[in-house]
């Protein structure tokens, strides 16, 4: 058995060294090329373009033992592979019997069959149910037993049917000793004794244990006999070992014993530790008072002798078959139990409880102390317990979780119920933009104090007229909540007794036509099972009421509910506010009714909330390709074709770079990116619905001027692209301050000046102020430009000088000259009418050619334009601009178009010269867009409507005060 | 030797052929005692040293390793194979991505290396078992370019999706640690310095990304750029683009300091490099020839014909004058002439 274990390892190790060798010869053949020799022929490398292994056909994918027989699988759960023939033990041909085996000739053999016979081999493998293994056989192992097995033996032993079977075997058993007893030998331990220190006893209690009582049929201990050993050995200075400890069986009683039953005690047998001295395993219990008794006669039986084995016929004597039990031997009263006793029970014995107090001298095991060792000179330190801290009555050992709510997730009442329960209602959540905002709200925030004179349209109104409205509105309402309580039930708007039939008709026709067809569809789109409600889509998120509404809609639309619509509006809004709710809501459904699941998952959110007017632009924004094109043309890389950015780079690239954080502040991660105004066609939009009145009267005022504004958001120019880079919030004040700016820089406007011939003194005038409310004369001005303004653009082109960037403004005046404004009769305007603080406004959208030429790229023929205006007739101006606008369009080819109009006119002397200046310019331009802005903010326009120039002027005056 | 040699067969060519030429390179070595005759100007790796069929589709990409000795061919079979350079012995094929393989490169210390391919992955090998390490998955389309940095802490990759991609080798981090998005469209060529990031894109731009200054350097070439380099100085960068050119660019100014045309890149992805002194500018061309300018003049030095069909990649040797060029399915090693003599006895 060694040997062969020898030999295996001897064999392992060097295959072990064999492979190292193999691989050492791997590694090292890339090294060292010069003098490598390779033997032999290399195996071809594997042939990727040799024909693919075809996929193995599912009928040939089988499963097969070692010895190639099929198995079948039939799931994990049913047992894994089948055995045998369909599991059982037959074959093909069935089950066929051991053959007929005659017992005439010869008998047959007894066959002594055993499990492994109807086994297979496969069983005995390592995985099988019954592995057969070369293990060490337990001579080998080390000396430390199986303690565990061991006591198990011991107890099968107890409770064994035959008391002690085991006995034998034990008996017989190598000795093996772990290595715990061979220490404890070595200090001075012997078998039988309790490990402990060793303790001076009282002669009294050193009676030795004499065996077990267990038998119970022993007449009481001869008191005479113990005496006489206590006078016999007692000298003073002796000390003995405690007594051995039988570990405490917990097994249960399961068997038909008596109580107190114990059979034979395996370890007083073992051991030997019986009063006589000596191993009497064989002796009863009875046999051995017996010879205490005084016969002195041991007499050993043969054979296997216990309490329930009777008498044998070749016993000579019977003694104590019927075996009598007495009171004696059980106790009759409850009391400590002896000291002495062997079995302590449950509790812990009594002298290790008094030993507790003063033991620390009781370290005296026995002299012999192992090698190396000394006794601790102190005790070690005994540990404190602390007692848990007391709780409190009303502790209750459960965490519970303040819930965690994404505000911007959840719905608009969840987070304001958890803001309010927190006690801390943020208002930064409920900001409103803008435009939601009441003027007066405005005028707070701005700091203004408020305008004089009326406030309110009512304020105007006679006491009586005001008491007539109020009482109609008190009958409205009260219409109203009477309208609403029907109306919860029917669905549909059936009432008619609201303010105003007709608008309750048409709401009628509306919410009917959603009803039919579009509810339908809704309702089937949000109430399949794939619909995404993970994240749903709020579309009402700046108004968390409606929101919640909503959200009550979707939710109640998703469990299919057809009246989901008229039960989560609000019934207290007016009759109006429902309706357009309604409506909204229902668009709002159609339009974000969750994809099915396959094709959502194809998407991602947004990055940008789209009712964000924001947007994250990179600050630094790269030089005009134009430029750089041509330089690269030139080939002048450099300057011109570089652009630098700072370029915040992540702490740990940095790090992993072992390259110091160039800006260890900042949080930032790549190019450093700024908010900026959105510019796209949702913007203009968004817009005209925040104020449609206004909006809706400017467009009224500039589409018989011939303007087509709509067509403006749509076509985007290079201004645009200068303009997302550069304008902030509000593009048209900034102009504003521009303009002013210049004013104030005192460059007056030529041409300006030279058609406000009338009064040049009253140009300081509004300068001054500027602080205060315009006053009275500049609207009337405005209202009043157009008629004028005519004469003086014929005039102007005369007189056309450096002020290039008027030259294209002034095709917008023709408009007026077509349509008129019915103010333009006021004759008392002229004076302020062109006071250049006014006339520098710029236009901002309503002109067209504004978009197409940003202040980078003045038109290439700005001035000839107008010239050639002036000579046709107010039609063909209509034309003309039509097709100047087109050639704008067409940006391809201003120089040839340009150089028709040069052709044209007759007189232009600064015109070429202009033109350098301006390619000049346009440098700078566009390195100091400022300088650009303030330019084009110069250039005057008077084709502006009255009203937008009062929104100019206002939010002039919004600047100003700020 | 003699066994091999004699027991060869045909297919085993390249096999043999390697190994006879190691051999008697080592001898000769050994015997020669005269000066060579050679003039000792930079020597070009003008001469064809062996082809190695890498039978692995066409190759997209051949570079060589750290320090020259093996070489990494990316097939179209989505296999990726290290190669001895000096017998042409395959050594290992790392398979694993799901589409063609488009980059790769080899870690400082030969110990990893990392591979980019269409399947919009980025793999990081273990070069000794050929298991993948790492899968680094994020980018949106496929991965044009990828790179080790100098201590092969950080791969970069660069991918069509326009952003480039810096992911951490170090730790099980599934996301890079940070994304270039600057560019407009799909970046083409990412080098590592030291501390710089070089990207080539589409949109035209070469972008410097200076980690230790904290400044990105965008400089314009109004073509679309298809490979990008420095030089071996770390002074200039050499960028190819679509327009037929290679520019060579002064790095810290952005000025050009030398213009090399006469090869044809209209197309393809054809990759650039200097030599190894920085003496020659290396481009390929889709003529089916690698074209060598002389730096500072400009001139061209020569035309190596490597086949008809287009150069798709090169990779010059860190330290000698050896050239890696890559056609069809075929990688070949070029070399100075000395070997080639050798081979030819």
């Amino acid at each position: 058995m060694v040997f062969l274990r020898f030999g295996i390892v001897f064999q392992q190790s060097f295959l072990n060294v064999e492979g190292r060798r193999l691989c050492g010869n791997m590694a090292s053949d890339s090294e060292e090329e010069q003098d490598f020799v390779s033997f032999g022929t290399p195996l071809e490398p594997l042939e990727d373009d040799a024909p693919l292994k075809k996929p193995v056909p599912l009928h040939e994918q089988t499963v097969k033992d070692e010895k190639g027989r099929f198995q079948r699988f039939h799931g994990a759960f049913t047992g894994g592979f089948s055995a045998g023939y369909f599991n059982t033990v037959g074959s093909k041909e069935g089950w066929t019997p051991s053959t007929f085996v005659s017992s005439r000739q010869q008998k047959a053999a007894k066959v002594n069959a055993r499990p492994e016979d109807f086994m297979d081999d496969e069983d005995f493998s390592e995985h099988g149910i019954a592995p057969r293994e070369i293990t060490t056989t337990e001579d080998f192992t080390s000396g430390r037993r199986d303690q565990i097995r061991d006591k198990a033996r011991a107890l099968i032993s107890l409770v064994a049917p035959i008391p002690g079977d085991t006995l034998l075997e034990d008996l017989i058993a190598p000795a093996r000793t772990s290595m715990g007893v061979e220490l404890l030998r070595k200090m001075g331990w012997k078998e039988g004794q309790g490990v402990g220190p060793r303790a001076k006893r009282k002669p009294c209690t050193q009676k030795p244990d004499g065996g077990p009582r267990v038998y119970g049929c022993a007449l009481p201990p001869n008191g005479s006999e113990e005496s006489e050993e206590e006078d016999d050995y007692i000298p003073e200075n002796v000390t003995f070992a405690p007594k051995d400890v039988t570990p405490i069986n917990f097994t249960p009683k399961d068997d038909l014993h008596g109580l107190g039953y114990q059979g034979l005690d395996p370890q007083q047998a073992l051991m030997g530790v019986s009063s006589t001295g000596h191993i009497d395993l064989f002796t009863l219990d009875s046999d051995r008072t017996s010879s205490l008794f005084g016969d002195g006669q041991i007499r050993r039986r043969a054979g296997m002798s216990g309490q329930a084995f009777g008498v044998g016929a070749l016993e000579e004597d019977d003694d104590d078959i019927y075996h009598k039990d007495t009171l004696s031997n059980y106790d009759t009263v409850l009391e400590g139990e002896e000291p002495g006793d062997g079995l302590y029970g449950w509790t812990a014995p009594e002298q290790y409880n008094q030993k507790k107090k003063g033991s620390s001298k009781e370290f005296s095991y026995l002299g012999k102390i192992l090698e190396g060792f000394t006794l601790a000179s102190k005790p070690p330190e005994a540990k404190m317990i602390f007692p848990p801290p007391d709780l409190p009555r009303d502790y209750r050992p459960v965490h519970y979780f303040r819930p965690v709510v994404d505000v911007a997730n959840a719905s608009p009442i969840v987070a304001q119920a958890l803001l309010a329960s927190r006690g801390q209602m943020s208002t930064e959540s409920q900001d409103k933009g803008r435009h939601q905002l009441e003027s007066s709200q405005r005028r707070q925030l701005l700091g203004e104090s408020a305008l004089k004179g009326p406030t309110s349209v009512f304020d105007l109104l006679d006491t009586k007229d005001k008491e007539r409205l109020e009482s109609i509105r008190r009958l409205a309402e009260k219409r109203r909540t009477v309208a609403v309580l029907p109306e919860e039930n029917q669905g549909p708007m059936v009432t008619v007794n609201t303010v105003s039939t007709t608008a309750n008709f048409s709401q009628n026709a509306l919410s009917s036509r959603f009803q039919s067809a579009d509810s339908e569809q809704v309702l089937s789109a949000w109430s399949s099972p794939t619909a995404d409600t993970a994240r749903p889509f709020r579309p009402f998120e700046k108004n968390p009421e409606k929101q919640a509404r909503y959200d009550l809609y979707i939710s109640k639309l998703k469990q299919g509910q057809k009246d989901a619509l008229e039960s989560s509006l609000d019934p207290n809004m007016t009759e109006w506010e429902r309706g357009r709710e309604r409506d909204e809501f229902m668009r709002a459904a159609m339009l974000y009714k969750p994809s099915s699941s396959s094709l959502s998952s194809r998407f991602t959110r947004a990055k940008q909330d789209d009712d964000d007017d924001t947007v994250e632009v990179p600050r630094d924004q790269e030089n005009d390709v134009d430029d750089k094109q041509a330089a690269v043309r030139m080939k002048m890389f450099g300057k011109l074709t570089r652009d630098t950015f700072e370029w915040h780079p992540d702490k740990l690239l940095c790090k992993r770079f072992n390259v110091p954080d160039p800006y260890p502040g900042s949080g930032l991660v790549g190019l450093p990116k700024v908010k900026r105004d959105k510019f796209s066609v949702f913007n203009f939009l968004t817009l005209s619905e925040s104020d449609p009145g206004d909006k809706g009267n400017w467009c009224a005022a500039t589409a018989p001027q011939g303007t087509p504004k709509t067509a403006q958001p749509g076509k985007k120019s290079r201004w645009d692209v200068s303009a997302q880079a550069e304008p902030p919030k509000d593009p048209l004040s900034k102009f504003l301050s521009m303009a002013r700016n210049e004013a104030s820089a005192s460059q007056p406007d030529q041409s300006r000046e030279a058609t406000s011939t009338p009064t040049p003194e009253s140009k300081p005038e509004p300068l001054e102020e500027e602080e205060t409310r315009p006053p009275m004369d500049l609207f009337k001005a405005i209202f009043a430009s157009s008629s004028d303004e005519k004469s003086s653009s014929s005039s102007e082109e005369e007189s056309d000088n450096e002020e290039n960037e008027s030259g294209p403004e002034e095709m917008a005046l023709t408009p007026h000259t077509i349509l008129p404004p019915s103010s333009s009769a006021v004759p008392e305007v002229k004076p302020l009418a062109t006071d250049p603080y006014l006339a520098s406004c710029p236009p901002k959208d309503p002109c067209p050619q504004e978009e197409e030429f940003g202040p980078r790229l003045p038109p290439p023929s700005s001035s000839s334009e107008p010239k050639h205006q002036s000579s046709v007739s107010p039609l063909m101006e209509k034309v003309q601009k039509k097709k100047s606008k087109e050639k704008h369009k067409a940006k391809k080819e201003p120089r040839h178009k340009e150089k028709k109009h040069k052709k044209k006119t007759k007189t232009h002397k600064g015109k070429d010269k202009k033109k350098k200046k301006k390619k000049k310019q346009k440098k700078t331009e566009e390195n100091t867009g400022s300088s650009g802005d303030s330019e084009d903010s110069s250039s005057p326009d008077d084709a502006v409507s009255t009203e937008e120039l009062l929104k100019r002027l206002q939010s002039l005056r919004g600047k100003e005060l700020q | 030797m003699k066994i091999g040699t004699n027991a060869r067969k045909k297919q085993c060519k390249v096999w043999s052929r390697a190994g006879s030429v190691s051999l008697l390179c080592g001898r000769r070595k050994r015997k020669m005692a005269f000066p060579q005759p050679r003039p000792q100007l930079p020597q070009l790796p003008q001469h064809l040293l062996r082809t190695v069929d890498c039978q692995q589709g066409a190759i997209r990409a051949v570079r060589f390793n750290a320090d020259g000795n093996y070489m990494l061919s990316c097939g179209s079979d989505k296999t990726l194979r290290l190669w001895s350079v000096s017998r042409g012995t395959l050594l290992k094929t790392y398979s694993g991505h799901g589409y063609e393989v488009l980059d790769a490169d080899g870690s400082f210390d030969n110990s990893q290396i990392c591979s980019c391919s269409s399947d919009k992955t980025v793999i990081l090998w273990d070069v000794a078992t050929g298991q993948v390490t790492r899968k680094l998955r994020g980018h949106a389309g496929k991965v044009n370019c990828v790179q080790f940095n100098e201590e092969a802490t950080v791969i970069i990759s660069g991918s069509i999706d326009c952003s480039v991609r810096c992911w951490d080798t170090r730790s099980r981090r599934p996301e890079p640690i940070q994304i270039l998005d600057e560019a407009r469209d799909s970046v083409s060529s990412v080098k590592v310095s030291e501390h710089e990031l070089l990207t080539g894109s589409v949109d035209g731009r070469v972008r410097r990304y200076d980690l230790r200054v904290g400044q990105l350097y965008v400089d314009f070439i109004n073509s679309p750029i298809t490979c990008v380099c420095f030089s071996q100085d770390g002074q200039c960068t050499l960028s190819a683009s679509l327009d037929g050119t290679v520019r060579l660019l002064d790095k810290s100014t952005g000025e050009m300091l030398g213009e090399y045309y006469g090869h044809k890149n209209n197309s393809y992805k054809l990759d650039c490099c200097l030599s190894n002194k920085d003496t020659h500018v290396l481009s390929c061309s889709e003529d089916g020839h690698v074209y060598c300018w002389d730096l500072v003049e400009g001139s061209l030095s020569f035309k190596l014909p490597v086949g008809k069909a287009v150069v798709q990649s090169l990779s010059f040797h860190p330290s000698e004058p050896r050239l890696l060029t890559a056609m069809e399915g075929r990688a070949q090693v070029w070399g100075a002439e000395s070997e080639d003599k050798t081979e030819a006895e």
